[in-house]
């Protein structure tokens, strides 16, 4: 597998901090959800990106060592604030 | 015979006791969530709430369905609201009835601390002394 981008839908604070609320990031191969985040932390702004940032794939909740596909549905969720 | 819903509506307390209280579930919570007008100190102005919807959705479904599998018999009715909100308006309604009060305080409050944990929604204050910002919650 080689390096592919992917669509990544970010919100609220991470939305702000990138402007705008889908950004394509550049993966490597075989990549993870940590790759996202650590691919979004590389974008101008990313590096204020909150550290409890979470990645959701297909709406839902992964482990930063869960396995991504290109086509998968990708976010990045902030901490929630909810209630 | 549970539900579970996010809505851009004024939410309807009674409507969601209405949906959950049953003959045989004799104990019945209901908490409600208001638009606090200060923050942290700061006095707040009004608020948005903004989701990432299909996935607020979803886990907030599982959220009643665990609560569900935890609880024999608790029937759950729970919605936030998203949008534009002023001070006092009712951003979420979690109803929790179960034949015994125990177990209807328990999954009402399991209800209200899942969903500030997991539920991708998010609040932006507007405040009287600055510019919004987007608010993190210290759970």
């Amino acid at each position: 597998m080689s390096a592919a981008t992917a669509t990544v839908l970010v919100f609220a604070r991470v939305a702000d901090l990138l402007g705008a609320e889908r950004v394509s990031v550049l993966l490597p191969p075989a990549p993870t959800a940590g790759d996202v985040l650590a691919a979004l932390r590389a974008l101008p702004g990313g590096e204020g990106i909150p550290a409890s940032t979470r990645i959701a794939v297909n709406h839902c909740f992964v482990a930063l060592d869960a396995a991504i596909g290109t086509s998968d549905e990708i976010a990045a969720i902030p901490p929630v604030a909810g209630g | 015979m549970s539900h579970s819903a996010i809505v851009e509506e004024p939410l309807d307390p009674a409507r969601l006791m209405g949906l959950v209280t049953a003959d045989a579930r004799g104990g019945v919570v209901t908490f409600v969530g208001c638009v606090r007008d200060r923050n942290a100190g700061r006095p707040v102005l009004a608020l948005d709430y903004r989701a990432y919807r299909p996935m607020a959705e979803r886990e907030l479904a599982l959220i009643v369905a665990e609560a569900e599998a935890q609880w024999a018999d608790v029937a759950v009715a729970v919605e936030h609201r998203l949008g534009a909100l002023r001070i006092g308006d009712a951003a979420v309604v979690v109803v929790a009835a179960h034949p015994h009060r125990r177990a209807a305080f328990a999954a009402c409050e399991f209800v209200l601390e899942q969903l500030k944990r997991r539920v991708p929604i998010w609040k932006r204050e507007h405040y009287a002394d600055g510019p919004a910002e987007w608010v993190e919650v210290a759970l």
